[in-house]
C-alpha cells in the first residue's frame, strides 16, 4: 500500500512525459536489497530517491543491552567485507577510554589484516563491477585472487568472512604459524596477478566509453555529502584516516594517498586499482618485521568504559568509518553510534547520476561499492 | 591554529556557547535556538571552515534529547564537536542544518526516524529505516514487547 500512496503522493510532480521506475528492491546491480525510486524521461536520469531500510537490523539499539566485547561481534554484519576493520574501531575506541597500550606485534598484525581485508573487498568490488557492466569473466579472476586471501584468514581466525579477530587488548589468538609465509606466496602471486586486471577491463574501449566522464562529482559536493573513501578521492577530497589520524601501525609504514580531481567514474575505479598496489606495498613493509611479544595484554573479565564519550575513526575499504560511544560507567554502552561510509556514499548518488542515462546509473553504483547491511544497519 | 587558540577563539567568538576542552576534541554546546547560526558561522568562517560533517548522532539523556554533530575542517584539520540540547524530550524539536552541511539531510531524517527528533525547516523530513506504524526505537523508554526481551 505505502508503494502505490508514495506515488501518488509524488505524482503531482510528474510530468506527462516523466515516469516513475522502481529499481530494486531486488535488483542485481544494488548488490543486496536497496530500492531506488528514478524519474525518467525516456532514458535519461531526472531524479533519484534511495529508499533503504529492507534490512534494517537495530544494531545500535542491540548494543545497548551487550556487553562492549559483544558489540564487537555485531560490527561484522555490518559492512561484512571490512569486517576486520569495523572490529578494530571498536576496539581501539575501548582502549583509548581504558587507556590500555596494545603491544607492537598487535598493531602491526592488525594493520596487516586491515590492509588484507581491503585488498580482498576491492577484489570483489573490481570483480562486481565487471559483471555488472556485462563482463561475466572479471567474476571469475577476482574470486580466484579472493579465495587466498579468504584462506589465510581462515587458517588465523578460523573465519572466512566474519572475522571477530580484533578484541579489547590485542587480537583473539597468535597468527598462525604459516601466516607470514602464505601472505607473502599470495603478495608474490598476486602483484603477477593485478596487471591482468588492467588487461582484462581497465584498457578495455567498452568500459572506458562507459566510465569516463560519467557521474561526476566535485570537490565540494564530495565534502558536503560526506563521501569519503576511494570515492571521495577520486574528487580530490583527502579524507584518508590512515594519513590524517593514523592509527596502529600506519604511522610506522610509508605509503601514498591517491588523490585525483577528475572525479568521474572512471577515476574512482582507477583509485581503487592504484588503492591495490599500495595495500601490497604496506604489507610488504611489514611482514617480515612483526615483532615478538604477546598478542594481547590482559583485562579484566568485565570491560566497563569510564564516564564520557568516545570516538574513534578508521578507514575501511569504502571509506570513513567511526563508533562514537556514550558511557555511563556501566558493563554495557549507553549509547553507540556507527558512522558508516556507505550511508553518506549512496546519498550523493543523485548527484553524481542526474542527467546521465539509466544504464550509467549501474556503473556509478559499482563505483561507489556500497554495502547494504552498512547503510541499513 | 593550534588546539588551544581554536578553543579560545571560539570560547570568543560565540559567548552563548560553552566550549572546553572533552576527553579527545573540543566541546561546544550550544543553545538550541543558536544552533543554525553557530552552524553557518562555524562552516563560513574562513579561519573555521568546518566543511565536512562526519558524523552526526542522537542520543537520549534522561532530561533531553541531545544532538551531536562532528565537524571537520578539510583546510585546516582541526576538529569540533557541536552539542545541542532540547528543550523537550518527549516532543523534541530543532532547526535543520541540512542547507548547511548536505549530507545531514539524511543523517536528520535517521535522527528523526530512531529518536524522534523533528527538524524546522527540513525539506524531506520523512522516516528513513522504519515504518510510520513504528515508534521511536532508540529511546530509553521505548517498549517492544514481542522483539525486546527484558532479562
Amino acid at each position: 500500500m505505502s508503494e502505490i500512496k508514495e506515488i501518488i503522493m509524488h505524482s503531482d510532480k510528474i510530468h506527462t512525459d516523466e515516469y516513475l521506475v522502481n529499481m530494486g528492491p531486488q535488483h542485481p546491480s544494488t548488490h543486496g536489497v536497496l530500492r531506488l525510486l528514478v524519474r525518467l524521461e525516456g532514458e535519461i536520469v531526472h531524479n533519484i530517491q534511495p529508499h533503504v531500510g529492507y534490512i534494517h537490523s537495530g544494531i545500535e539499539k542491540m548494543c545497548e543491552a551487550i556487553s562492549y566485547p559483544q558489540v564487537i561481534h555485531l560490527t561484522d554484519r555490518m559492512d561484512y567485507l571490512s569486517a576486520h576493520m569495523n572490529n578494530e574501531a571498536v576496539a581501539l575506541c575501548i582502549e583509548n577510554a581504558l587507556q590500555v597500550e596494545v603491544p607492537e606485534r598487535v598493531k602491526y598484525i592488525r594493520t596487516i589484516m586491515d590492509e588484507l581485508s581491503r585488498l580482498a573487498s576491492h577484489q570483489l568490488w573490481w570483480c562486481v563491477m565487471g559483471m555488472d557492466l556485462g563482463a561475466l569473466t572479471t567474476f571469475f579472476y577476482g574470486l580466484r585472487d579472493r579465495e587466498h586471501i579468504l584462506d589465510i584468514f581462515e587458517e588465523t581466525c578460523g573465519a572466512r568472512m566474519t572475522l571477530n579477530y580484533s578484541v579489547p587488548g590485542g587480537v583473539m589468538f597468535d597468527i598462525h604459524p604459516n601466516f607470514q609465509k602464505r601472505v607473502k606466496d599470495f603478495i608474490k602471486e598476486f602483484r603477477k596477478k593485478l596487471p591482468e586486471y588492467d588487461e582484462l577491463l581497465t584498457g578495455n574501449v567498452i568500459f572506458q566509453e562507459r566510465t569516463k566522464n560519467i557521474g561526476y562529482l566535485s570537490l565540494e559536493d564530495a565534502i558536503a555529502w560526506g563521501v569519503t573513501g576511494p570515492s571521495g578521492r577520486g574528487s580530490g577530497f583527502s579524507c584518508d584516516v590512515r594519513k590524517h589520524q593514523p592509527y596502529s601501525a600506519y604511522p610506522l609504514v610509508q605509503f601514498e594517498e591517491k588523490l585525483d580531481t577528475k572525479g568521474d567514474t572512471f577515476t574512482r575505479y582507477r583509485l581503487r586499482i592504484e588503492e591495490m598496489h599500495e595495500s601490497l606495498h604496506i604489507i610488504e613493509q611489514l611482514i617480515d618485521n612483526i615483532p615478538e611479544g604477546d598478542f594481547a595484554v590482559k583485562m579484566k573479565g568485565v570491560v566497563k568504559l569510564p564516564e564520557g564519550e568516545f570516538y574513534q575513526r578508521v578507514e575501511t575499504a569504502r571509506g570513513e568509518f567511526g563508533v562514537y560511544i556514550v558511557s555511563d560507567g556501566k558493563k554495557n554502552p549507553y549509547r553507540v553510534k556507527f558512522r558508516s561510509p556507505g550511508f553518506s556514499n549512496l546519498f550523493a548518488l543523485n548527484k553524481m547520476a542526474a542527467g546521465h542515462k539509466i544504464a550509467d546509473l549501474v556503473a556509478i553504483m559499482s563505483t561507489l561499492d556500497l554495502v547494504i547491511p552498512d547503510i541499513d544497519r | 591554529m593550534t588546539n588551544e587558540e581554536l578553543q579560545a577563539y571560539l570560547a570568543g567568538e560565540f559567548s552563548n556557547a560553552e566550549v572546553k576542552q572533552g576527553k579527545q576534541y573540543i566541546e561546544m554546546l550550544v543553545r538550541a535556538a543558536d544552533l543554525h547560526e553557530t552552524a553557518v558561522q562555524l562552516k563560513m568562517a574562513p579561519v573555521l571552515s568546518f566543511d565536512y560533517l562526519f558524523c552526526l548522532s542522537g542520543v537520549d539523556y534522561p532530561d533531553t534529547m541531545q544532538v551531536v554533530y562532528h565537524l571537520e575542517s578539510v583546510t585546516h584539520r582541526h576538529i569540533v564537536v557541536l552539542k545541542v540540547n532540547t528543550a523537550d524530550r518527549v516532543d523534541p524539536l530543532l532547526d535543520s542544518v541540512s542547507d548547511v552541511w548536505q549530507t545531514a539531510k539524511y543523517h536528520e531524517r535517521e535522527v528523526y526516524d530512531l529518536l524522534g527528533v523533528k527538524f524546522n525547516n527540513h525539506k524531506d523530513l520523512r522516516r528513513l529505516f522504519l515504518d510510520d506504524t513504528w515508534g521511536f526505537p532508540l529511546r530509553k523508554d521505548y517498549k517492544d514487547e514481542v522483539r525486546i526481551v527484558e532479562r
